[in-house]
């Protein structure tokens, strides 16, 4: 049986449900009030996560390594939640989470951080990720992180990976339409950039939190500084143009709202 | 189904709830665990080598969820952080300037007693002096018991988040967000530690895909911090009651807003306005400026304001709109929105503190100031005093029975200025259940006479003094214009406190789509309310029947979500995915089950979800 080392790279971005505002400041971009922000791991990394530890727990001597670049102090916090999920082994890059870091920068953090965990066996490495980040990046540092690995079987969109008996992955990849690409690899190395997957999230395991955050502590507090140095040069950053129109009308019927909501699409 | 066995885990301390009562425990026990050489202080009975493992579970998604902005002596915040500034906590500075308001009615539409209307007349009268502006009064000074200069203005949700992420980094304690504790465990009197609530279920707590029954963590000593509607603590009160003549029947819902104020604001973070007098004379209002041009706004909604139409978000927005408050507040912008229930029975309210195996910090052990409304720095005071004993039991190998934690704990409480000052306040409120002006004179007495006199009015609970809603009004609204009220909320599903309170004359709000928007809307941009799936419902009513007979429903009256709302025959229907989990429907409840009990018909039990809003 096929025994995989997972690597998920699972960033920690503010809660996407908060008034997230870019702060005024042309030299370097950042979100106003960034630590008081609620933050959580990176919706898509986290399905990634749950798909790793689904795998995992079917494989024996399977072992999943998450690597999580954000605020040493916010990555803890979130930890706090994502630990009681799945037995893993967390290795902490402290640095932004704002979105405005530059993917290729990252990707270099991130591909230094896997080539420095000495257990991991590289023709056993399933690198997992999300295929889209709620951070505002722009979506490609997965795909960078596996170039720099020189890992050439990469996946994006995925949402289901099942292991064949002669030890190949079949992938799902997200089509227009609701339709799957099918793919079928040899085995490891591979990167695989989740969508959403299809496993629910798993229950809350205070045992497994226990043992994780054991060792969690450590990691945190051994976390190196990341360079996020980048050539990038932000000339402006604002919201996205979509705004919100709140309408108050009383006593309107069902079916008139919908063919207001029916025509308001035609114009757009 | 196969059946799933359920866990056990042991662990030396099991806490319920992370406010700011288990946070004064966890701050003062961590301090405690190690040796300098990083060897355990502490030893730990399950597993043996380690220092003590102190685990501490928290219902809401994140810790610091759900709570509200703050001023505070902090007096004991401070004895316990002495290198801590309050520049160094987000949202946090001192007290620089106090102004007690009492606000007039500027539209008119407010419920004024004969004794207020005169009240309003002499302060009117006063119109020509310098502190009368914009409908409103500015007391020439505040009262030393409500002054807090020199303390803080505070988030206690980012206070929380600060302090929680303080504790883990030290490695001793393990703080668990988004894990509702379900029940105590209990066996003959004894506390043997908590139940988590069992995972993948249906909302009415069937199992389904996924299931996974609460873990059983076992304890030897379980510290319930989980305030006044928390499972736990209401757990403990059903099994073992209140001591003889302690009695809950003081309640608030305290809604607030954080908003962002203009950038031209005048106002500097360390200013507090205190308001009382609108929007209706019961109702108390407060202005804290934080730094950053942040600001938490709201009032308070005790249960002795017997209008039924007891909308706390509505009256909230006319509160925001009166002339001396939105001149601050015009162009501010709402970043967050939540409310909360207060048990304001203070003193009177403690339970038993201690038993075998367990004791009680916090709110929930009557701890709150109701004299100096203040309750923060009282409930970590009460987690400071609980870690000492358990250091001291500990310390002398001693194990936690009630006679060890009652010889330590309880002697520590009740020779604590906390106990000294609560007591103090105990009866200074009475007088509110007459009104606003016996209230005033209620604590007037108890500031010359340090306690010893008050005013011989006894509390009553809601359920005691709430009149129907179409008696309340029947000088106001006839039958036929309440029979349309009535068929249009239920045609709506909607709750009739909006309906009325514009017949009654108070204006619509004018809707800024910033700082003054829709109750839904307030729920999604500024509570970012949330509720996971895979969990029973925490909002149950107990027996149909009374709520059939029931035509108040005050449940859905006082819902600080909307998320109760007519249902069919009747019966209430429950929304989880509106819910904040302020608890106002427990105590708002009309129907007892027994007469002779205090229990009413709404189960509040625990669950995860609510807000999401650290700035709280």
């Amino acid at each position: 049986m096929s025994v995989f080392h997972i690597v998920v790279c699972a960033g920690v971005v503010p809660d996407p449900l908060q008034s997230l505002v870019p702060a005024d400041d042309p030299a370097k971009p950042a979100l106003k009030n960034e630590l008081m922000l609620p933050h959580v791991l990176d919706p898509w990394a986290e399905h990634a996560l749950y798909e790793a530890a689904h795998l995992a727990k079917t494989r024996d001597g399977s072992k999943i390594w998450v690597i999580s670049l954000g605020p040493k102090a916010k990555v803890q916090q979130v930890m706090m939640k994502t630990a009681q999920k799945a037995p893993f082994q967390l290795i902490a890059v402290d640095g932004t989470s704002s979105g405005f870091s530059d993917s290729f920068a990252a990707a270099e953090v991130l591909a230094q951080t896997i080539n420095s965990i000495e257990e991991i066996n590289k023709e056993q490495l399933l690198l997992f990720g999300g295929w889209e980040s709620a951070s505002r990046a722009s979506g490609t540092t997965l795909q960078l992180v596996g170039e720099m690995l020189d890992i050439a079987d990469q996946f994006q969109g995925v949402d289901e990976l099942s292991v064949l008996p002669d030890g190949k992955l079949r992938i799902l990849e997200r089509l227009e339409g609701g339709e799957h690409q099918i793919s079928v690899c040899t085995g490891p190395p591979a990167v695989l950039g989740w969508a959403t997957g299809n496993l629910p999230e798993p229950p809350n395991n205070p045992q497994i939190g226990m043992v994780n955050m054991r060792q969690m502590m450590p990691a945190l507090q051994k976390a190196q500084v990341a360079d996020l140095s980048q050539p990038t040069v932000y000339h402006s950053v604002e919201l996205p143009k979509q705004k919100r129109e709140t309408q108050v009308v009383r006593d309107k019927p069902v079916q008139e709202i919908a063919r207001e909501i029916v025509e308001w699409m035609r114009l757009r | 189904m196969t059946e799933i066995p359920r866990q056990k885990i042991d662990v030396d301390i099991a806490c319920v709830g992370f406010g700011p009562a288990t946070g004064g425990f966890l701050k003062t026990l961590s301090d405690h665990l190690v040796n300098p050489d990083g060897t355990p202080k502490l030893e730990s009975r399950v597993v043996p080598g380690l220092p003590l493992q102190v685990v501490c579970y928290e219902r809401a998604d994140d810790i610091g969820f759900g709570v509200s902005g703050v001023v505070s002596k902090a007096d004991s915040i401070r004895s316990s952080l002495a290198d801590v500034q309050p520049q160094d906590i987000p949202m946090c500075a001192e007290v620089t300037e106090e102004r007690l308001l009492y606000l007039l009615d500027p539209v008119g539409a407010s419920r004024r007693t004969i004794g207020v209307r005169l009240l309003d007349k002499v302060l009117r009268a006063l119109r020509w002096l310098p502190l009368y502006r914009e409908h409103a009064f500015r007391m020439p000074f505040t009262p030393g018991f409500i002054n807090k200069h020199g303390g803080w203005v505070f988030s206690i949700g980012q206070f929380s988040q600060w302090l929680g992420m303080n504790l883990m980094s030290t490695g001793l304690i393990q703080l668990w967000p988004g894990t509702p504790v379900s029940e105590p465990l209990i066996e003959n009197e004894q506390v043997r530690g908590i139940r988590l609530m069992d995972q993948g279920t249906d909302l009415q707590g069937k199992p389904v895909d996924g299931f996974m029954p609460g873990m059983d963590i076992q304890a030897d000593l379980t510290v319930v911090g989980d305030g006044p509607v928390g499972t736990v603590g209401l757990a403990l009160d059903e099994q073992f009651g209140l001591p003889h003549g302690n009695e809950r029947k003081d309640w608030a819902v305290g809604a607030k807003m954080v908003v962002e104020l203009p950038e031209d604001t005048p106002l500097k973070a360390g200013t507090v306005f205190h308001t009382l007098g609108y929007p209706e004379p019961e109702i108390f209002g407060f202005f804290y400026v934080h730094p950053d041009r942040l600001a938490s706004v709201g009032i308070f909604v005790p249960s002795w304001f017997d209008n039924p139409v007891r909308s706390t978000y509505r009256y909230l927005q006319h509160w925001i709109l009166h002339p001396y408050l939105y001149k601050y507040l015009k162009g501010a912008t709402m970043r967050s929105w939540g409310a909360k229930s207060l048990q304001e029975s203070g003193r009177r309210g403690e339970p038993f503190l201690v038993g075998e195996g367990w004791a009680r910090i916090g709110e929930g052990s009557g701890s709150t100031n109701i004299f100096t409304n203040s309750g923060v720095d009282e409930a970590w005071h009460t987690g400071k005093l609980l870690a000492e004993s358990v250091v001291e039991l500990l310390s002398l190998g001693k194990p936690m029975d009630k006679a060890n934690l009652t010889s330590t704990y309880i002697e520590r409480r009740r020779k604590s200025t906390l106990e000294k000052e609560t007591k103090m306040a105990e009866h200074s409120r009475d007088g509110f259940q007459k009104g606003l002006i016996p209230g005033l004179i209620g604590m007037m007495l108890t500031a010359v006479s340090g306690g010893r006199v008050r005013l011989p009015i006894k509390t009553q609970s809601t359920q005691e003094r709430l009149e129907r809603m179409q008696d309340f009004y029947r000088k106001r609204l006839s039958e036929q214009e309440w029979e349309e009220i009535r068929q249009k909320s239920a045609s709506q599903g909607v709750a009739m406190n909006d309906l009325v309170m514009t017949r009654m004359g108070w204006p619509e709000i004018p809707y800024d789509g910033q700082l003054l928007i829709s109750h839904q809307d307030a729920l999604l941009v500024g509570g970012k309310v949330q509720a996971p799936g895979g969990y029973r419902d925490h909002v149950a009513f107990i027996y149909p029947h009374l709520c059939e007979a029931c035509d108040t429903k005050l449940c859905i009256e006082i819902c600080s979500g909307q998320a109760i709302t007519p249902g069919e025959n009747g019966i209430p229907a429950f929304d989880r995915e509106k819910c904040i989990h302020c608890g106002a429907c427990l105590w708002n409840c009309t129907r007892l089950i027994e007469a002779s009990s205090s229990q009413t018909n709404v189960k509040f039990s625990a669950g995860t979800g609510g807000l999401h809003s650290g700035e709280n």
